[in-house]
């Protein structure tokens, strides 16, 4: 085919912004709500919060537990593979290394599955989620989390594809293997880069 | 039936363009190297301007795995980078980077019993649904439930209406029944039986389904959830 779209000239949304990774576009001020189950009703009394697995210490948080961990925050871009990203966003909860720090993962742990309140889950390598590139966050704009983005309480890996940062996360597993989650199964990518566009599976 | 995944981008050509006033648009395309759909996937669409600048859009196919052609029904969103486009500018003739089928999850292979609920423009997917399951002969598996304002916001509508399903206008009556949304007794009624159910439109309508489901007594764990639109 020729190798543009007859007629399209992509005027009306480009703004030439270097934050925005490839075949993404700036969603303003809206927050698109995307999950494939229903959203669940989360109990803060008997919600909790577990890193297992391939750990030196498997250790299980309840809410008040996970809120005395130092706090942390994030602020920054988020990147949905559905083309949105969201500039500027705060979010603030807990580093995942600060529950990492307590669990220790084992040196054999290469690779985690993160798993929420609804059974959704979905892999990451260990690396994509400790050294301050990873939190477990209850706040957005300095408000709880609401319930349809994963409120109270949710996964946020900001610099992968948003699918990986699990909503309602109630568990964090370490292996020593990668092992495909929900979306992943389903067709999209293991490890979900914006910036590499890896989007489904079979992109590089 | 396979579940190709679709790992390269391809080339679709418009063969079919059909508008509904302001809101939809209806392309019927031809793909080169196809690979047969589940009903309930999507497709991706890409535009490309002379400078490379991209946009991309994922759209649910309308169209029967068994059609030639693949069928998407747009809805042009306001300052729809892709809709608009797609609304105001392409004809008959034109070339699209397209990618799929994609998705795995909110497909329907024929054999499970579901109640599919859509809001608006999230009919399309059943759309797919219906028409493989008509021609498959398995139409008695699949009850469709169809929302919107009114016979104009709510594509496919006749079809809809030659198949069966069931249809809450919330503006304005249609036959017997007065404009409201769906009613948690209707879905009761409709969901007997029912080992799975679809749920497909805007962030609120998927919510108030839910919970509308909820309270007709479907377990969460059966219910499978497609939502579009944005939030504030």
């Amino acid at each position: 085919m020729a190798n543009f779209t007859r007629g399209f000239t992509g005027g009306a949304r480009r703004g030439g912004d270097t934050r925005l990774p490839p075949g993404q576009y700036d969603t303003g001020a809206t927050w698109p709500v995307l999950t494939a189950e229903l959203t669940p009703t989360i109990d803060l009394e008997t919600w909790t919060m577990t890193v297992d697995g391939l750990v030196e210490k498997p250790t299980t948080w309840d809410w008040r537990g996970i809120h005395a961990l130092p706090s942390s925050s994030y602020f920054g871009d988020i990147h949905c593979v559905t083309t949105w990203t969201k500039f500027d966003t705060t979010f603030a909860g807990v580093s995942v290394d600060a529950l990492l720090e307590i669990a220790k993962p084992k040196p054999e742990a290469t690779h985690v599955m993160a798993t929420s309140t609804t059974g959704y889950n979905t892999n990451l390598p260990l690396d994509d989620i400790t050294g301050g590139k990873a939190w477990i966050v209850w706040e957005f704009d300095g408000k709880p989390l609401a319930p349809e983005h994963g409120g109270p309480v949710r996964l946020l890996v900001p610099h992968l594809y948003f699918w990986k940062s699990a909503k309602w996360i109630t568990r964090i597993e370490l292996m020593d293997h990668d092992e495909q989650g929900f979306w992943e199964r389903n067709g999209y990518h293991d490890r979900g880069d914006p910036w590499l566009e890896q989007r489904y599976q079979g992109d590089a | 039936m396979t579940e190709a995944i679709a790992s390269s981008w391809t080339t679709g050509t418009v063969r079919e363009v059909e508008r509904f006033g302001e809101t939809y648009v209806r392309l019927r395309i031809e793909v080169a190297d196809r690979h047969d759909h589940v009903p309930g996937q999507h497709y991706v669409v890409r535009l490309r301007a002379p400078d490379g600048y991209t946009a991309q859009r994922s759209y649910s196919l309308a169209s029967d795995p068994a059609d030639p052609l693949i069928e998407l029904m747009v809805e042009c969103l306001p300052r729809g980078e892709v809709s608009g486009f797609l609304h105001d500018v392409v004809e008959a003739g034109d070339e699209l980077e397209l990618r799929g089928p994609i998705g795995r999850w909110f497909v329907w292979g024929g054999e499970v019993p579901s109640l599919c609920v859509a809001g608006g423009s999230g009919v399309v997917p059943f759309i797919s649904m219906l028409r493989y399951a008509r021609r498959m002969g398995t139409a008695s598996h699949l009850t469709i439930v169809a929302s919107a304002q009114t016979r104009e916001r709510l594509p496919y509508i006749e079809e809809l209406e030659e198949f069966g399903a069931f249809i809450a206008l919330t503006r304005e009556n249609h036959g017997d029944r007065v404009a409201a949304h769906i009613y948690p007794d209707e879905l009761a009624e409709l969901s007997k039986g029912i080992e799975r159910a679809y749920v497909c439109g805007s962030a609120g309508f998927v919510s108030f389904v839910g919970r509308s489901l909820g309270e007709a007594g479907v377990p969460s764990d059966i219910v499978r959830v497609e939502q579009f639109g944005a939030t504030g």
